[in-house]
């Protein structure tokens, strides 16, 4: 093993510790309450997770909240990002959580159809 | 596919011996049985510090820390926290003087107040999977020195730095770098030295066995830097997980091709076997050590010649100790004015303590060296339990002294801690509460070291027994009245003559006991009287008429049957000829009534 292999070693492993060293550029927050759950965020939430598997990014991590008090609009999701608002959607299907990922995360463009709030 | 939760559990020896490997199988089970394999890691981790709450877990991102975690636990944790999202609030940390749950790690003040650099690892990453470490820049220093630096250059980055051992005797580590690389000769070692004897000492164990990695790329940068091609760990038998790991990280290593011949292809080789030591304290010593290492018996010898010009096998050897190894890849990652940014001017860097006795936060801690006894002990330590008085706290083991309430605001450094007669150690910090007798404190050390003395020299052989039968004179109430004079002498004679570390520093806990709490010997001997009423010999169980209730207990808990009453006829009474002041009927009393009152 050269030394540029050990370098790409740690590119792929430091993927798998972000989550534990806090160093993610966005943060998205499935809501996974009782009406959450009810509504199929379980299925919204790994859809996020597979997209991102398969996009490969890095500094993105995905976790989970409690009930909002939002239950007419779930599955409820927040993407925080570094230095923008907050952007909270509602009624998140597994396909808009795909959507969210590519044009929202990688491009930079919320999904207007699924955004109910903006926080800065 | 990522994972969204990371669930690390600790696996250092003192939440194994409380089954956090139980607790592991239980959450590995629940979540498979909630479809969470997918999303969900469960990885062990080495110690993460607060030893006396475990078995102990951190679930990031969240950053919640659970304690106290039973196996019966793992179903509501999976349910509530890690589907729905919300942390299982009784098994957080709750602050004893804040009353209030803590729902991040590192917001409880046992964390908030540490710099963790050598153990930035341990309780963070998988200590058996190499990608984790290196994930956490592990190699990356080794990368960097094999590359573009000559091994002058590390030696002058570790002097630079001013890292001084931190097996306790704080030698300048660059200097004796430098030592071994110019020794003439072609072959040389690297030796680790984790022979860790101290009763109460756990600060190698427990960063063998958190960050195994960060040892060996120690002691590799420093092999390259003083030319050796060869190394051994010494390693307590009685440490099998840090064995294990060890081995696990070493092999892996070695496939990899970050161990063994042709490091990084680089033309650099260099190679480490493990040695295990039988537990005798003296091993500690590093000429007996060495001996040890040799297949002979481990006893020093007179030094010099010093290891670094003929040590193992009679080549030069490097020999430092675990978690000096531990420092030295921050070092060349960050440079030696980083490493000089922490700690004081003449001992800069973190240390590594392992908290223990009568504090409530027990633990393995690492500070900036200069931060004061007071802030490791009350506030890191989270002060004495129950409500008692600090007494004094002991350093550096069986070698060190006691340091009474009047210094607590001494910065701990290698030269504050001499100068009160005690010495930084490895890193062993026992605290105690007026309950300790300081005369049986010596008197427990005394025994430990005399019985540790390998026999070699007259002075500790012969001396340590010596003093050891005074203070066990003392203890009894025979205390004569020049025992004193004649214990500081013998002292004197022990700390100058003997031969090795073990002999010159065992009078250490008798001399600062007799400088800081002369007056408790002096009570002993004079008036028969132990204020702590720990010496068995000085005191008497009494049950008090007002307050026995006559529920019998203490009469069938006693193991010498001394106690007479008939069950709800109270009072009971101690047959004092008979009672053997075992403490047993005090504990089981439920109402408090028996005491324990000076003997005349």
């Amino acid at each position: 093993m050269k030394l540029e292999d050990l370098r790409k070693i740690r590119e792929r492993a430091a993927k798998e510790l972000t989550l534990r060293t806090g160093k993610a550029r966005v943060k998205v927050i499935v809501g996974m309450g009782t009406s959450g759950i009810a509504a199929g965020a379980r299925d919204v939430l790994a859809a996020f997770l597979d997209e991102i598997g398969k996009r490969d990014l890095s500094e993105v991590i995905v976790t989970q909240s409690g009930e909002r008090g939002l239950a007419s609009a779930e599955p409820v999701v927040e993407v925080h990002e570094e230095g923008k608002p907050t952007v909270v959607y509602g009624n998140v299907t597994p396909e808009a959580a795909r959507r969210i990922v590519a044009e929202h995360i990688v491009n930079g463009n919320p999904v207007a159809e699924y955004v109910i709030e903006v926080r800065e | 596919m990522p994972k969204r939760i990371d669930v690390l559990i600790c696996g250092g020896a003192a939440c194994l011996s409380s089954h956090s490997d139980e607790v592991r199988a239980a959450i590995v089970r629940e979540i498979e049985a909630h479809g969470l394999g997918k999303e969900v890691r469960v990885v062990e981790t080495g110690c993460m510090g607060p030893c006396e709450l475990g078995p102990v877990m951190v679930v990031y991102p969240d950053g919640a820390f659970y304690i106290r975690v039973s196996p019966q636990d793992a179903r509501e944790i999976v349910e509530e926290h890690f589907l729905k999202g919300r942390p299982v609030q009784r098994l957080l940390w709750e602050t004893p003087e804040a009353r209030r749950i803590i729902e991040e790690r590192k917001q409880v003040p046992f964390f908030a107040k540490q710099k963790k650099v050598v153990l930035a690892n341990c309780g963070l990453i998988d200590p058996e999977n190499i990608e984790e470490y290196i994930a956490a820049d592990g190699y990356t220093a080794l990368g960097k020195v094999l590359t573009e630096m000559s091994p002058q250059e590390v030696v002058e980055e570790i002097a630079a730095s001013g890292l001084r051992g931190r097996g306790g005797a704080g030698f300048p580590t660059g200097r004796k770098w430098k030592f071994v690389a110019d020794a003439p000769g072609s072959v040389k070692y690297v030796v680790c030295n984790g022979d860790e004897g101290d009763p109460g000492a756990f600060m190698d164990r427990s960063l063998l066995e958190g960050d195994p990695h960060a040892v060996i790329e120690g002691m590799t940068i420093a092999a390259y830097a003083v030319g050796a091609s060869r190394g051994y760990i010494y390693v307590r038998a009685e440490y099998p997980l840090a064995i294990k790991r060890l081995k696990i990280a070493t092999t892996a290593a070695r496939g990899m091709g970050l161990l063994g011949e042709d490091i990084l292809e680089t033309g650099f080789s260099f190679d480490i076997e493990l040695r295990m030591g039988a537990g005798a304290f003296v091993c500690g010593e590093e000429t007996a050590l060495i001996a040890s290492i040799e297949g002979k018996r481990g006893q020093p010898r007179p030094r010099p010649p010093y290891p670094a010009v003929q040590g193992l096998f009679e080549r030069p050897t490097l020999i430092n100790n675990v978690e000096t190894f531990g420092n030295i890849r921050h070092i060349i990652l960050n440079g030696a004015d980083w490493f000089r940014s922490i700690g004081t001017e003449a001992s800069p860097g973190t240390k590594v303590f392992a908290l223990s006795g009568k504090v409530i936060n027990t633990g393995l801690v690492e500070v900036p060296m200069g931060t004061t006894l007071r802030e490791l002990i009350f506030g890191i330590g989270g002060g004495i339990p129950d409500g008692k008085e600090f007494k004094a706290v002991q350093t550096g083991g069986p070698s060190g002294g006691c340091i009474p309430a009047e210094h607590l605001d001494t910065p701990i450094d290698y030269e504050s801690l001499q100068a009160l007669g005690a010495i930084m150690g490895s890193g062993g910090v026992i605290v105690m509460d007026e309950d300790n007798c300081m005369v049986n404190l010596a008197r427990f050390f005394l025994e430990f070291t005399a019985s540790e003395s390998c026999g070699q020299c007259v002075p500790c052989r012969v001396g340590l027994p010596a003093m050891l039968e005074i203070l066990e004179r003392i203890s009894r109430g025979a205390g004569r009245p020049d025992d004193l004079d004649r214990l500081e002498q013998l002292a004197e004679t022990v700390q100058r003559a003997s031969l090795c570390g073990l002999g010159q520093t065992a009078p250490n806990p008798v001399l600062s006991t007799l400088r800081y709490f002369r007056e408790e010997y002096e009570e002993h001997i004079r008036e028969g009287r132990c204020r702590a009423k720990v010496c068995t010999a000085l005191v008497r169980y009494w049950i008090d008429p007002e307050a026995c209730r006559g529920c019998d207990q203490c009469r069938r808990a006693c193991p010498v049957e001394a106690i007479s009453g008939t069950p709800g006829k109270p009072p009971y009474v101690i047959d004092e000829g008979m009672c053997v002041r075992c403490g047993t009927c005090r504990e089981v009393c439920p109402f408090s009534a028996i005491e324990i009152l000076d003997r005349r």
